[in-house]
């Protein structure tokens, strides 16, 4: 393979690209909303009006707006359909363009919400999304058409592994996975690691309930991680890479499986790749539901086939990671990111975002909201824009009282502090964290006593036993807030709680029981009055 | 009956799953670090992991039975006991919770006498709870017999159960 085959793939598809399309998502919500058959029902409705061969039906990734599944649009307008049911199909393709005259079926109403003037599609920006739902994520050559490997051919052919590192230094890229560190200073440790063997990890093991970014990269365009992935493994001088990837994401791993046997098949993976001395191998391993397996030396563990249990840091796994041997792992989003900025350069992804959060975040906006779904928004949106414009609000009238971010790692922020812009400092401040994206608007309904004690529940169950403060302080903590939450407790656990939060945060090994605290610290510090409120004449002590 | 450590490939039954896992094993090239991959395997040609199966890829991988009870019981996804001829999953992530999911559960666990994470007595149903699916944009979901079913409440969870159990699917 080389720039000029990579080129006539891409050529080949634009020509077929000219005509009629009509895109369905077949992934994630749309799949479960029965998107599969929408897609075959289309099929025969074009072959039925004597389109076929002049439109096209295609499968493709997530559109965004999750919650208005199964979604269809139609190509080049744009124009968006939403819940359609198999039964629309005929009605879609009576309102092709070409077809308005004929009228064999009654039309269909295009959705309310166009890509081209509802905020929750035009206050976004793409940059890690830019195929989802608008490539077939399980033909390389639609991705190749869109401008994939090209970053990968730069790469490999026109800069050393020190100038990539650069660039990436330059994008101010942090990783995505919540923790927010300079990708940069990442690959530029693992690059300077002496070892004659190396490893790339791509942390896929999206565990924080109420996230599923990665799950719509990895399922709507795959062959994007593949591609960062390689670009990062010629940076640190790697030629082994691994995906670990959630076993309840079967779609993910299915597409994944696909594209790996795809761009083996063109030589964009395994020895000698555009022709350069790189080789570059990729296997997947598929987590089997353990949350503390999003850990990095968690997850390295279970790579090597073992329990997934933590080791302190030092050795960090850059200087000492899978079997022994420097390692860089980084998140989905993070590898997502990267094909586009070796494209487009540090310049362009730097003038996005704010002065130390660079880029986009992919947020999953869901919960006690109108529009629940996947956005992509520039760094230092306003929360106010995001449940607001984007999400038009809380259902049914009712009023936002808060947006948990983070999962059980994160704090839940007041609406009074809604018109904060989202990145990595101001969230922290605020008690929460960026975390992987997962954004859950809760409204009046919602007991923020509740929320943190369900966070408990999920944190004790997930502890995997091996630090005390851990195992069992989250117990402990789970206890006193049944004990809050039934309304048997005294001012005196409240303090005890507080302490405890202190404790198993200061003393816990790993991130997991280090981060389990936040929920109730974030919820007693914005909605002190809740628990209080709980507490048997709390106001005579 | 015991499995002789000279041929750990081969399994005392003449049930061809057996070959099947052997094959797969002998895929990782019998690396004790495929541990996962292979119960994995197993789970998907058994639909459980009892011991027996369990001291059989302890031999093949020549690791010790600790280790791979260990394995088998750390991870959620690793089942021990045999599941009921249905399976419902009620999702229980932070966007199904915030939209009622705890409620759904209630009421499936009160209709059918069970408890999450058991199986009836009739190894008809079983209830199981996950972390997330990932299905968050149209909580609160549930997947029945692998089917995810997005936007429930108490009746449509009932009724997509019943029927799963009178008509197979």
């Amino acid at each position: 393979m080389d720039l000029k085959e990579l080129k006539a793939i891409a050529t080949r598809e634009h020509q077929k690209q000219d005509k009629t399309c009509i895109r369905c998502c077949t992934v994630g919500g749309c799949l479960s909303a029965n998107g599969l058959a929408v897609k075959e029902n289309l099929e025969e409705a074009i072959n039925e009006a004597g389109l076929g061969g002049k439109v096209d039906v295609s499968g493709v990734g997530c559109m965004g707006l999750c919650s208005k599944g199964p979604l269809v649009r139609v190509d080049p307008t744009g124009t968006l359909y939403d819940r359609v049911t198999p039964d629309n199909a005929w009605g879609i393709v009576a309102s092709l363009p070409k077809q308005m005259d004929r009228q064999s079926s009654p039309r269909i109403m295009p959705s309310q919400y166009q890509p081209n003037n509802h905020p929750f599609f035009t206050r976004q920006l793409k940059i890690v999304l830019e195929n989802s739902g608008k490539i077939d994520p399980e033909r390389i050559e639609e991705y190749i058409a869109a401008d994939g490997y090209q970053g990968l051919y730069r790469v490999l052919r026109e800069m050393n592994p020190e100038s990539v590192i650069e660039t990436i230094s330059r994008s101010g890229l942090r990783g995505r996975g919540g923790g927010g560190y300079p990708t940069g200073l990442k690959w530029e440790t693992v690059a300077k690691a002496q070892s004659d063997r190396k490893f790339i990890i791509c942390n896929a093991d999206e565990g924080d309930p109420g996230a599923f970014m990665d799950r719509s990269v990895l399922e709507s365009d795959p062959h994007r991680i593949l591609e960062g992935m390689a670009i990062a493994a010629y940076a640190v001088g790697a030629s082994q890479g691994y995906i670990y990837v959630r076993g309840e994401y079967p779609v993910a791993i299915n597409h994944l499986q696909k594209a790996i046997r795809q761009a083996k098949r063109l030589g964009l993976l395994g020895s000698q790749i555009f022709e350069s001395p790189f080789d570059f191998k990729i296997e997947l391993r598929i987590g089997a539901g353990a949350f503390v397996c999003g850990e990095e030396t968690a997850l390295m563990a279970s790579i090597e086939g073992k329990r997934g249990i933590p080791h302190p840091r030092p050795p960090y796994p850059a200087e000492s990671g899978l079997w022994g041997y420097p390692t860089l792992i980084n998140n989905v989003e993070t590898f997502a990111n990267v094909p586009t900025i070796i494209r487009k350069g540090s310049d362009w992804f730097s003038q996005i975002g704010t002065e130390k959060s660079k880029g986009t975040k992919v947020f999953s906006l869901a919960g006690k909201v109108c529009n629940t779904g996947l956005i992509e928004v520039p760094m230092g949106t306003t929360l106010q824009q995001i449940v607001q414009e984007m999400g038009d609000g809380v259902p049914d009238g009712g009023q936002a009282k808060a947006v948990q971010t983070g999962g059980p790692s994160g704090g839940c922020i007041p609406t009074k502090m809604f018109d904060t812009p989202v990145d990595y400092e101001s969230l922290s401040k605020l008690g929460s964290i960026m975390g992987s994206g997962g954004a859950i608007v809760m409204d009046e309904t919602t007991n923020m006593v509740d929320v943190a004690r369900f966070f408990m529940e999920f944190c004790m169950d997930e502890s995997c036993g091996k630090c005390i403060p851990c195992r069992a302080g989250t117990v402990q903590l789970y206890q006193l807030l049944t004990k809050i939450r039934e309304g048997k407790s005294s001012l005196a656990d409240l303090e005890k709680l507080e302490a405890l939060c202190d404790m198993v945060k200061q003393t816990s090994l790993c991130g997991l029981g280090r981060s389990a605290p936040n929920p109730v610290i974030s919820t007693l510090h914005h909605f002190r009055g809740e628990y209080l409120a709980l507490i048997p004449n709390h106001h005579s002590v | 009956m015991p499995i002789t450590q000279k041929n750990p490939q081969t399994h005392p039954s003449s049930d061809k799953r057996f070959r099947m896992l052997a094959a797969t094993m002998k895929r990782y090239q019998y690396a004790s670090d495929a541990l996962i991959e292979v119960l994995h395997q197993a789970q998907e040609l058994f639909g459980y992991l009892e011991e027996d199966l369990l001291l059989y890829i302890a031999h093949g991988l020549k690791l010790p039975p600790s280790r791979v009870y260990g394995v088998a019981t750390f991870y959620h996804f690793f089942s021990l006991k045999q599941k009921g001829a249905h399976t419902c999953v009620v999702c229980m992530g932070t966007a199904c919770y915030v939209k009622g999911a705890a409620n759904l559960l209630t009421t499936l666990e009160q209709q059918y006498q069970v408890q999450a994470g058991d199986t009836t007595s009739n190894n008809q149903l079983s209830l199981v709870t996950a972390r997330c699916l990932g299905a968050c944009g149209i909580a609160p979901a549930v997947v029945v017999d692998g089917n995810v079913e997005g936007h429930q409440t108490a009746e449509s969870v009932i009724h997509r159960v019943e029927e799963c159990l009178h008509h197979g699917s």
